[in-house]
């Protein structure tokens, strides 16, 4: 059965899709949703900060700035942008029509959509979530926050991390199984393979911060007091759970932009990834190292010797398959015809800033150092150089970079490389002065300070910075809009790239491949362009086939039924009367939804 | 739905999905079970699992489930050699052994609960039905999934015959049994050592 009748354009067949594609398309706008309001919440608190003793926002507001700013561009910014670039570009580079799970697929998108909403649902009710982006125990206990507030928090993630983890089954299974003939693991590209191990991070991690949210959930609505010492609990193991989760999350923000950054520098550069083995097996041993570091985050709970010299050690340890990376990126620049376009900006400036990042991150892995900066700004200073000088610098740049594959128009340049300057200029006047900050003892997370500190002038710096980076962010969104309109007309191959989605027009067919591809190297698209010496080869001239012989999936209305469902499930936590009837409306909804899917004909 | 792609390890997509999720719940009951080995002597009141637990029962119980097992690969058995009528009555049965077990459990909880042993009692307690509850919910979503493929064999016949979703769905009864196994071991047997 193929779909040939469905509409493919109107708000219809965007609630119904299960093309990759278009799903792709569905997380990146949401995603930059998200990225408009916790680009907001980050503007909030750096005017209440940019005087001392300010009165701006309240104390509890700015907890709710500084607890939303972090869990958004984490959950609902990064994890979100890194799926759009899974979904859009997994299928096109290993050479396959589909994921393996489309409808799965669309559920875990809903899932995510309606999680994201929960989360901020607070801020309507002017309850929204106060504990901090690591909800540290007892701060989400019904003592300290008898409101609705963590019940937001909890639930929300629990909703989010649910279509994460189909997500990560779903990329597992199709990167595994679905690659096209000849395409072999170690001819799969880069990115794909970053994709490879953040999928395996994410559904081994996610199960941890379950089971610690439902822990919470049972605190607060059930009184179970696992984070109550008075009943013999413990907060640590809050901190543990959530770490043990926390730590290898930062892999999965990070990954997916370090294979982005390798993808767009070889293309650029004309020249094959340096070491792409090495890159390989660097990329397994973060992911594997990745989850022996966590109590890193934890130095100062009084762990014990042993338990500290080994996370030291760990963390000593991950940092060398990070700096394989760092110097196979700089190799594959080298004596390479670079093209200064937006992209490979971004690019360049990810491995300069996470290098940056990096090294404070050393600094942490070792426990005396680490109690010294514990809870400053140092350590804000430290994440944002890793998280956002590295992951979202290295996503702008896949943004720039794949925009005309997905849109078939180019973003301007000129726009962009204003943008990129801003963004440049403003993050490290922003947060190279938070180090001087956090060395001084400015103490992380509070809504203001005091004058005599000498605190002052590096405060007034951070938020001018902030200032331009809004700036670059706003251009950004007015580039996106100007380019879908009037922005140049996009060939399918316009940077000459070498994987398998650039030898497809732009935007690409439903069915992504004619005919499906075969690989003999790895680049092969970039071997079919160009023989051993560099001189370029006669195209061959285009296949033929039939489009209406390609069977795809039919389009179906169960994913997001389904997701629904869950979202109601969830709410009812929050609605202290008719909560129960519901969570069991949810859970009906579940239930027919489940059904109608098993039996809709796919 | 039932058609079978060609795919690059020669197993079936929802099979390697399942075993996917498997990975994914090991870490799961880990993190579970984890949590009640911290907490099982923490208690400050309240009766704790020595003072409760019924091993006779529970046993019982165990080896419901374990035949439960058996009855799945029966019925894995009999769909792979099309004998309808066999698969049928296996599937019937590991049901039949599932809806046990739930019962076992249903009666074990309200056992406890008129023990004085509730949610909130102590730490065992809540570490005790969070586990233990985590563990029953498998079991009566695998239930559901097991009926579910009953009735639609039943409605079907022999036109249906996906040995890989048969295949797939007793990776997770097994799975949801191995897991059963460890469980009746950390918090039932480990309290005589």
């Amino acid at each position: 059965m193929s779909n040939h009748g469905a509409p493919s354009s109107g708000l219809w067949s965007w609630i119904t899709t299960v093309d990759h594609k278009k799903i792709a398309v569905l997380y990146a706008l949401s995603a930059l949703f998200f990225f408009f309001l916790g680009g907001v919440e980050a503007m909030i608190m750096r005017t209440q900060l940019i005087v001392s003793n300010n009165d701006f926002i309240t104390a509890r507001t700015y907890n709710a700035m500084v607890t939303m700013h972090g869990t958004t561009m984490i959950f609902l910014v990064v994890m979100p942008l890194s799926a759009a670039f899974f979904n859009f570009l997994v299928p096109l580079m290993i050479g396959a029509r589909d994921v393996a799970f489309p409808r799965l697929n669309a559920l875990s998108f809903w899932i995510f959509l309606f999680g994201g909403l929960l989360l901020n649902f607070g801020f309507l009710i002017n309850e929204a979530p106060r504990g901090g982006w690591f909800g540290y125990a007892n701060l989400t206990s019904i003592q300290y926050t008898p409101d609705l507030s963590a019940d937001f928090w909890a639930m929300g993630l629990q909703v989010v991390g649910l279509a994460s983890l189909i997500a990560s089954i779903n990329f597992f299974v199709t990167i595994l199984n679905m690659r096209c003939k000849g395409m072999t693991l170690l001819k799969m590209p880069m990115f794909i393979w970053t994709t490879l191990v953040t999928q395996i991070l994410l559904f081994l991690s996610l199960p941890v911060i379950t089971v610690a949210l439902v822990m919470i959930t049972f605190d607060r609505h059930f009184g179970t007091g696992f984070f109550n010492p008075g009943t013999g609990g413990s907060v640590v193991l809050w901190q543990h759970l959530f770490w043990v989760f926390g730590h290898p999350e930062v892999y999965i923000l990070i990954l997916p932009a370090m294979g982005i950054v390798s993808e767009i520098l070889a293309t650029f550069s004309r020249k094959p990834l340096f070491g792409y083995s090495v890159m390989v097996y660097s990329s397994c041993a973060i992911g594997f190292l990745g989850f022996a570091v966590w109590a890193h985050h934890m130095f100062t709970t009084g762990m014990g010797p042993w338990a500290t010299i080994f996370f030291t050690a760990a963390t000593m340890l991950i940092a060398v398959p990070t700096g394989v990376k760092i110097f196979n990126w700089i190799s594959t620049v080298w004596g390479g015809r670079i093209q200064f376009t937006t992209a490979s900006l971004y690019g360049l400036s990810f491995v300069a800033m996470f290098t940056l990042g990096g090294l404070s991150g050393i600094m942490h892995s070792s426990q005396p150092i680490d109690t010294q900066h514990q809870d400053t700004y140092f350590v804000v200073a430290h994440f944002h150089y890793v998280l956002y000088g590295g992951a979202v610098m290295g996503l702008f740049g896949g943004i720039f970079y794949w925009f005309p594959k997905v849109t078939g128009r180019l973003l301007h340049e000129g726009m962009g490389k204003v943008q990129f300057w801003l963004f440049m200029i403003g993050f490290n006047v922003t947060f190279f002065p938070m180090h001087f900050l956090g060395v001084q003892g400015m103490p992380r997370r509070n809504y203001t300070y005091a004058a005599d500190m000498g605190w002052d002038l590096w405060n007034v710096v951070a938020t001018l910075g902030a200032y331009m980076t809004a700036v670059g962010g706003l251009l950004f969104f007015f580039n996106l809009f100007y380019s879908l309109k009037k922005g140049a007309v996009a060939s399918a191959d316009p940077w000459d790239g070498r994987t398998l989605e650039w030898s497809i027009p732009s935007p690409p067919p439903e069915y992504n491949f004619g005919i499906e591809p075969e690989v003999k190297v790895l680049d092969d698209f970039w071997a079919q362009k160009y023989d051993d010496k560099g001189t370029k080869k006669p195209s061959p001239a285009a296949p033929k086939y039939d489009p209406k012989a390609i069977h795809m999936p039919n389009p179906s209305y169960w994913p997001i039924a389904l997701a629904a469902g869950i979202t109601l499930g969830a709410a009812g936590f929050f609605l202290r009367d008719i909560g129960l009837y519901v969570s069991l409306l949810g859970v009906a909804v579940i239930l027919i939804s489940s059904y109608g899917w098993a039996y809709e004909e796919a | 739905m039932s058609a079978h792609i060609v795919t690059n390890t020669g197993v079936d997509n929802r099979k390697f999905a399942m075993w996917t999720l498997i990975g994914s719940e090991c870490f799961l009951f880990g993190t579970l079970i984890t949590n009640y080995m911290i907490n099982r002597h923490r208690s400050v009141g309240g009766p704790t699992g020595p003072e409760i637990f019924d091993i006779n029962l529970t046993t019982l119980s165990t080896f419901d489930l374990l035949i439960s097992s058996v009855a799945m690969a029966m019925a894995v058995y009999y769909c792979k050699h099309k004998k309808l009528r066999a698969m049928q009555w296996s599937l019937a049965a590991v049901l039949l052994f599932g809806l046990f077990f739930l019962g076992f459990q249903w009666y074990e909880f309200h056992h406890f609960l008129s023990l004085g042993l509730g949610l909130s009692t102590n730490i065992f307690g809540a570490s005790f039905y969070i586990l233990t509850g985590c563990h029953g919910a498998h079991v009566a979503v695998g239930c559901l999934i097991i009926g579910t493929l009953l009735v639609r064999s039943l409605i079907q016949g022999e036109k249906w015959f996906d040995y890989d979703v048969v295949e797939t769905c007793g990776l997770y009864w097994h799975f949801v049994d191995v897991i059963w196994i460890i469980i009746f071991t950390v918090v039932y047997l480990f309290v005589y050592i």
